[in-house]
Parts: C-alpha cells; sequence; structure tokens
C-alpha cells in the first residue's frame, strides 16, 4: 500500500478539520479500507481516524428511536442493541468476530457496499443518517453502489433507527466472501411495513414497494405469493444468475416475515 | 515516521513506523515476535488474529498507530515464562488440533477470545465462532474438539471422523 499520514483526531470538529485536506480519507475501522489500499485501488495522502472520538460511539434508546453512534463497532451493536434485537442479530452476523471487534456502521452505511448488511437495515427502518452537518432520511441516502449523499469529507456521526414494532433480517451467504447473496429486512410499523432488499440490484439496496404494499395490508408470509420480482436490474455473475437472484428476493422475504412474526 | 508506543504481553514497547504500517507488520518485523501469521494478508483467514485490549481483531488489517497506548496479546504470550503451555495449547497438543501449525496461532488466540466470551460453548457455538479462521490441514473437527475439551467438556463422544 502506498504510505499516507495518519492522524487520529478526538473529536468529530478536529476529524472535520483534517479532512479539509484534499486526498483526505476517513477511516473508520478499515475492515473494506485497509484491504482496498493494500490493493493500491486508493491513494489518500491523509487517513483521518474515527476510532478515536468517543462522541460517536455508543448505543441508546429513547422514545422509540435507537441511536447508534458512527464509529460503533458491529460487536458493540450486537451486543447492545437489545432495545431492536433484528438490527442487534444483524450485527452479530455481519463478516466473522475479529472483523465485527473493528469494523463500524458508520463506515459501512459510507462505503454502500452492494453486498452489504447494514444498507437494508437503514433503509427498511426508515433511518435518519446524522452527519456533522445535517441529517439525512434513508430514502434519500443511498443512491446506488458505492454511492450515497455523503459530500467530500462529511462524517457519519450517528444513525438513528425507528425501532419497529416486529423486524427480521434474513441474509442468504455468498459462501466464499460470506457477504450477503441476497440479504432481506422487514420491518413493520404502525403506519406500514418497509421492505429492503441488498445483495441482488444492480443498484445496491432498495426497496420492494409491491411486497410493502400487500404486506401492510396483511402481514403474512402468504401475501407475497403472487409478487414476483423482475430480475432485470439484479446482479448476475459466477455465484448466481439475475433470476436466481430475484427468486430469492422472495424467498428471503416470506423467510423474514415468518421470523418476524 | 511516527513513534508508537504500546503493551505487548504486559511489556512497554514502542518503535518507529510509518502511517502504513501494519499490526501485524510492527509485531513481526519491528518488534521480532513472528509468532503472529501473515497467511493471506486479506482479512480471509485469521492467522493473525491477536487480541487488543482484549479484543480479537486481524492484526494484517489493523494499522499499528491505532493500537498506540493500548494493550496487545499475541500467540507468544500464551504459554507460561517456564515454557508450559496454557489449557488451549495443551489442548491443540492432545487432541491433535494442529498439523502444519500455520493457521495455530490465530485459531489459539480466537479460541481464547471465544472462551473469554462464552466459558462452556457448544459445538455449533465454537464452529461459528472461527468462520474467521481458516485451516486447510486438520477439517477443523480436531480444533473444535480441542476447544471444548479446554473449555472443560468432556469430549470423549466427539468421534474424530
Amino acid at each position: 500500500m502506498y504510505n499516507f499520514e495518519f492522524v487520529k483526531p478526538a473529536s468529530v470538529a478536529d476529524a472535520v478539520a483534517a479532512l479539509g485536506e484534499e486526498d483526505a480519507q476517513a477511516l473508520g475501522g478499515g475492515q473494506t479500507l485497509i484491504p482496498t489500499l493494500k490493493q493500491r485501488l486508493a491513494a489518500p495522502s491523509k487517513l483521518v481516524s474515527l476510532s478515536g472520538i468517543a462522541e460517536m460511539k455508543g448505543v441508546s434508546a429513547a422514545d422509540g428511536v435507537l441511536s447508534v453512534g458512527g464509529a460503533t463497532t458491529h460487536g458493540t451493536v450486537a451486543a447492545e442493541a437489545g432495545a431492536y434485537p433484528a438490527l442487534a442479530d444483524l450485527a452479530s452476523h455481519i463478516g466473522d468476530p475479529a472483523v465485527r471487534n473493528r469494523g463500524t456502521i458508520g463506515g459501512s452505511l459510507a462505503n454502500n457496499d452492494p453486498s452489504a448488511c447494514y444498507p437494508s437495515a437503514a433503509l427498511a427502518s426508515g433511518a435518519t443518517i446524522v452527519t456533522n452537518a445535517r441529517e439525512i432520511a434513508a430514502d434519500d441516502y443511498f443512491q446506488g453502489m458505492f454511492t450515497t449523499a455523503l459530500e467530500e469529507g462529511e462524517i457519519i456521526t450517528a444513525v438513528k433507527f425507528p425501532i419497529p414494532e416486529a423486524a427480521n433480517y434474513q441474509k442468504f451467504l455468498q459462501p466464499a466472501s460470506r457477504f450477503a447473496l441476497v440479504g432481506v429486512f422487514v420491518a413493520k410499523y404502525a403506519d406500514g411495513v418497509r421492505v429492503a432488499v441488498t445483495g441482488a440490484s444492480e443498484d445496491g439496496v432498495f426497496r420492494w414497494s409491491e411486497a410493502e404494499a400487500a404486506l401492510s395490508k396483511e402481514f403474512r408470509g402468504d401475501a407475497l405469493m403472487d409478487l414476483k420480482v423482475d430480475p432485470a436490474n439484479m446482479i448476475g455473475d459466477l455465484h448466481g444468475t439475475k433470476e436466481y437472484r430475484a427468486h430469492l428476493v422472495g424467498v428471503l422475504t416470506k423467510r423474514a416475515v415468518v421470523a418476524a412474526g | 515516521m511516527t513513534q508508537v508506543s504500546m503493551t505487548v504481553n504486559g511489556k512497554a514497547v514502542s518503535g518507529d513506523v510509518e502511517g502504513r504500517t501494519l499490526l501485524s507488520s510492527f509485531l513481526r518485523d519491528k518488534l521480532g515476535m513472528t509468532g503472529t501469521h501473515v497467511g493471506c494478508d486479506t482479512s480471509q483467514c485469521g492467522a493473525c488474529v491477536v487480541h487488543v485490549d482484549g479484543a480479537a481483531v486481524k492484526s494484517c488489517t489493523m494499522l499499528a498507530l491505532e493500537a498506540e497506548g493500548a494493550s496487545v496479546d499475541t500467540i507468544e504470550g500464551q504459554a507460561a515464562a517456564d515454557g508450559s503451555l496454557n489449557a488451549i495449547q495443551q489442548a491443540f497438543q492432545d487432541h491433535h488440533g494442529l498439523q502444519c501449525g500455520f493457521c495455530t496461532p490465530g485459531m489459539v488466540m480466537s479460541a481464547a477470545a471465544l472462551l473469554k466470551e462464552n466459558p462452556k460453548p457448544s459445538e455449533s457455538d465454537v464452529r461459528e465462532y472461527l468462520e474467521g479462521n481458516i485451516c486447510r490441514c486438520t477439517g477443523y473437527h480436531n480444533i473444535v474438539k480441542a476447544i471444548m475439551a479446554a473449555s472443560g467438556q468432556d469430549v470423549s463422544a466427539i468421534a474424530a471422523e
């Protein structure tokens, strides 16, 4: 990997200032960025670690909303997000234990890998992405594979999840990478059901609106019986065809509804 | 170069590193502690697992400077000062939990993290926890058996398949 200057500020303000430099880049847990740097796919002049910022760490629940600091690791979410069990369960199955001890929710959402788990939870929960500058609704935040509403140098300081009445995440593992070949997060709120799908689409995480409409009328697996997902925009590769992924979306959504109860 | 200081196996250490220096490189190349192995260097295999402030991490996917001030535990600190093996290491020997031994440092460190969190894991707990540790020799069976034995559970019923 090319060399870079490393800084570890202790506050969001200092991190934002450090990121003002051209070619500076934020470093969350590094579980994606460090392998990327090793392959020389990125060459920042300066890495700004967010791991020393206490105000960006931790999980808390109040008034039906679970707040997670942007620099909180998957392992901490798994252990401390008991107020939103489906989210804690999702976090407890990302990568492996050593990855979960470093990788962060802010890093995952900022990267927006099309096969990452967290984007589906944020989108299905109608979460709010809080940055140093503003609050972004999940519906506006995700803008396609590896693309988000974040501006250069903008940092995710927290994510606020409205806690649903019932929810579940179902992941079908790509057996080599252990990322989601397809993952579906279903969340049922008083005003309707939201379904978000990761891993499947060329456009990144997306909401399956037909399923949401059917499940909002009737929250049962059988409500999805007549629905089909169009394979046109699905990812097709050696791990699965477009048609296979489209089929998995239906199967996993049904499983998630049954598991959510 | 920047100076980094940390505690490794209870001993204060420091050295000059670049921004890009990985924790695994610091341990192996600067401190000469080559017990921590680098297998894949792409965060897949887990041979480089060490504990940083008590948490298992892949030292090939963490910058040395991120460990400034941290307490790091490696495979070299697992045995007692007189060389006698700890319970996990002894169980790996007793149950043939290694063949070539390359993955073993990471396996032992992951096992130690698991048993701290979950002192009496089930067989499936062990297999799930080792998801990020790859072994190309043993087929895992004896590794799982060794970790179960190290946790004080009776493994006589677990056949060596």
